[in-house]
């Protein structure tokens, strides 16, 4: 996965950000996101207790107790706040939190997300995952199309464990964006130069596909 | 008054098979000075309640490869590749728990509350066996409290009372679980007079310390190293 598809996937999901919103973002592409926000401003929660994450200081300002869930030091925007773990989690799975933007395994059709175990290897962490997946108001999700094997990460069926009943609300990857609903899942856009059926072939899950298609 | 303590005195406050809650989210806030006398000890069969368990040979992580340990329960592992292989060769229990319901359990554990439904974990595999409630129309799992035998935490200052202040981002767990345990042990870097401190900052009230330590690390160049003079 190169970087500038990473990017890709980043400056479609900040364009989803809304002026004044409470976001957390997940490790990986979502932490990518704040370069790409423009003047748009929102509020960027950290579950090891801070509202209002600033970007990553300079070296020599660098303090190991100022530091993002992904344990990098970060720094602290005006009007920034501090709390414990449990308020943290209060915000979080209290549904406080307007956005969480999430890496996953897979995602299935109907947006149920699978993000913090593979079958077979060793489940020691899980992290605030399920509780963001349970708590936040909408949920983006940050992916590849496929997994480094080539297997589709949008699926028919999770095959991973799931993270917990909420669905997601969206998926962006290098090649597209879909919607989720209890009809299954939509393709709204396409941002690569891919043809509709070469994105079907690598892609798990059948999709309907919007009535005001965007292709860029 | 509060009892200071020196770091030495609290292997008497610890016994065998004890439930530790230790506080911090990686490194930060993790009572590194407590940490080293109790990795440095011959206790033993203890149960490690955190977040995680530092870093391979730091923090949580020394503790680990002194033997102390049995089981430890928390929300992120991975981190440590010691943790993984004395899980794998048997000689560490783990129990996997996310990480706001680890948050939430100490706080019902501190706060005289016997458990709580939740909808995190709901239908997943950490959610397996546990009983399923229906209230107002929604599903939730019931989560148990957590408590412990001893707490160790870390602070940024206490004053001569007890009263605790945190450093930045470094207070993650570490106010829940003064609250949720028979003797509470705070490690700060720094003691001051009561009334130094203004009543709106105070995290922690005197009320749940036990016993204040003074840390043997000092902080160079944000991050804690061991003080060349302890004590």
């Amino acid at each position: 996965m190169s970087q500038s598809a990473r990017i890709k996937i980043a400056k479609r999901i900040a364009q989803e950000l809304s002026d004044g919103e409470i976001v957390n973002l997940g490790v990986g592409i979502p932490t990518l996101i704040p370069d790409y926000l423009g003047d748009k401003k929102v509020y960027l929660q950290s579950e090891n207790g801070l509202l209002g994450m600033g970007p990553t200081p300079e070296p020599q300002q660098v303090n190991m107790d100022l530091i993002s869930a992904s344990k990098k030091p970060i720094t602290m925007e005006i009007g920034a706040s501090l709390f414990d773990s449990s308020d943290s989690f209060v915000m979080i799975r209290g549904g406080h939190i307007d956005v969480a933007v999430l890496g996953i395994l897979q995602v299935d059709e109907f947006g149920e997300i699978a993000n913090w175990s593979v079958p077979g290897k060793d489940v020691l962490g899980v992290g605030g995952a399920m509780d963001l997946v349970a708590g936040a108001k909408k949920i983006i999700l940050a992916s590849t199309h496929q997994a480094k094997d080539g297997s589709p990460k949008l699926v028919k069926k999770l095959t991973y464990p799931t993270s917990g009943g909420k669905k997601a609300n969206m998926l962006v990857t290098e090649h597209a964006v879909f919607t989720f609903s209890n009809k299954g899942v939509e393709l709204v856009e396409i941002l690569s130069d891919i043809s509709l059926e070469e994105l079907q072939k690598i892609t798990g899950a059948n999709f309907t596909i919007s009535q005001e298609l965007i292709r860029n | 008054m509060k009892k200071f303590i020196q770091s030495s005195d609290i292997l008497k406050l610890i016994k065998d098979g004890d439930t530790l809650l230790v506080g911090g989210f990686g490194l930060s806030g993790t009572p590194l000075t407590l940490i080293d006398e109790i990795a440095s000890s011959s206790l033993k069969n203890l149960t490690v309640v955190s977040n995680n368990l530092g870093e391979p040979g730091k923090g949580l992580g020394k503790l680990l490869l002194s033997g102390c340990l049995k089981k430890a329960v928390g929300s992120y592992f991975t981190t440590n590749r010691d943790a993984i292989k004395a899980w794998k060769e048997g000689h560490l229990e783990i129990e996997l728990i996310p990480q706001g319901t680890l948050a939430e359990a100490i706080r019902c554990g501190g706060a005289g509350i016997g458990g709580f439904y939740t909808k995190t974990a709901l239908g997943t595999k950490i959610g397996e066996g546990k009983e399923v409630k229906e209230i107002d129309g929604e599903k939730y799992i019931l989560e148990k409290a957590i408590k412990g035998d001893v707490s160790l935490i870390k602070a940024m200052k206490a004053d001569t009372l007890g009263n605790l202040v945190y450093e930045y981002t470094a207070r993650n767990f570490n106010p829940v679980m003064a609250t949720a345990s028979k003797i509470v042990i705070a490690e700060v870097d720094e003691i001051v007079e009561a009334g130094t401190l203004s009543p709106y900052e105070i995290v922690t009230p005197h009320v749940y310390v036990d016993y204040v330590v003074a840390s043997h690390y000092v902080k160079v160049g944000g991050v804690y190293v061991e003080s060349i003079s302890p004590d």
